[in-house]
């Protein structure tokens, strides 16, 4: 089945990102495809290349990247969020792109599902 | 329908809500702050249990863990893992998360 | 990342924004509205939900003239027609316990108690909800 996933939150402040992650994670496992996960409200912050976690805990900037890389995860920033907070393709974190809103109601289309994470 | 709740009962109307505007029968499951409202001995506890009579209810297993709560929760409500989040999504239709 | 080809051709989904929270205090409220806007464009069955503090949304008279300069889009709403997003919905409940009528709404809503919104949410394809 092809899930796709929405989330509105940054990394850090609320769950909802590690939810999603996780979520995202356990569905490839069990054979399912994630082709996009579309990052809207603050959850643009999802995809800024210059946060910094301490080592003792998860970096999930670098995860979803991971996730992407290894699964074909399009992770997808709305430009226009994303311009409001200032992320911009100069700090864009890796396996992340900038696209519009369109790119979440084609999730939405083109998925048998499509489950929100936020706050 | 899948119904999510994603927010603690304390905090804020998300499982009112989500009672309230799903159907009988629906599916329920707790995760982040909203594993509060599947605890037993709470002011929300009642509520939950009369809805337990013609809906299911699931409880996100790591985040009830998290919260050093497993033991509280209401008998009858199933603890899943995430990979038994995916499953809810797949088996029970298109999802509302509840915020 | 390259772009994921959907296969969304001749595809016509229910979609529900279902809108819990109040406006200008947080930014979900003009967001989903951004969303709303851009969703007219891909011909699917569109409608909105206004329960909880959501229905302080469609609120007649809102001006943001004395803040720090927030855009006022409550007008918006009535655009919205002129999109063929015309299916509005109001809870009962959620309005009538928020002292609010009909006439208190900037656009033409249809009021339903919350067993018929139950219902119509449970139909939806997709509920992209804030």
């Amino acid at each position: 089945m092809n899930i796709g996933i929405l989330v509105n939150e940054g990394p850090f402040t609320h769950q909802a990102s590690d939810s999603a992650y996780m979520f995202a994670k356990a569905a490839i496992a069990k054979g399912h495809q994630v082709p996009r996960v579309f990052f809207y409200y603050d959850g643009v912050n999802n995809g800024n290349k210059l946060s910094e976690p301490q080592s003792d805990d998860r970096d999930l900037v670098k995860l979803w990247g991971k996730l992407a890389d290894d699964h074909g995860v399009d992770l997808v920033v709305c430009v226009a969020a994303g311009l409001r907070r200032g992320i911009k393709d100069d700090i864009l974190a890796d396996g992340f792109r900038i696209s519009g809103l369109g790119q979440l109601i084609e999730a939405g289309m083109g998925c048998d599902r499509l489950v929100t994470f936020g706050d | 329908m899948l119904h999510i709740v994603a927010k603690s009962p304390f905090e804020r109307n998300a499982l009112e809500s989500c009672l309230r505007l799903s159907e009988p029968g629906s599916p329920i499951l707790f995760i982040e702050d909203g594993v509060y409202g599947a605890l037993d001995n709470t002011a929300m506890s009642e509520s939950v249990k009369t809805a337990m009579a013609d809906r299911s209810f699931y409880v996100l297993s790591a985040d009830i863990k998290a919260r050093g709560v497993t033991e509280q929760v209401i008998d009858g409500i199933e603890l899943v893992d995430y990979e038994g989040f995916v499953d809810l999504v797949v088996d029970k239709g298109p999802s509302n998360t509840w915020l | 990342m390259a772009e994921f080809e959907f296969e969304t051709e001749g595809v016509v989904k229910k979609f529900m924004f279902l809108n819990r929270k109040a406006p200008y205090g947080t930014i979900y409220a003009l967001e989903v509205l951004e969303t709303v806007l851009i969703s007219a464009a891909f011909d699917q069955e569109v409608c909105l939900a206004f329960v909880d503090d959501g229905v302080y949304q469609i609120m007649k008279g809102c001006d943001t003239a004395e803040t720090s300069g927030m855009k006022n889009f409550s007008k918006t709403y009535r655009a919205l027609e002129g999109y063929d997003i015309e299916q509005l919905f109001v809870e009962k409940e959620s309005m009538e316990a928020r002292g609010l009528s009909e006439d208190n709404f900037i656009v033409d809503v249809q009021v339903i108690p919350a067993s018929e919104m139950a219902t119509l949410i449970a139909g939806q394809d997709v509920v992209i909800s804030g």
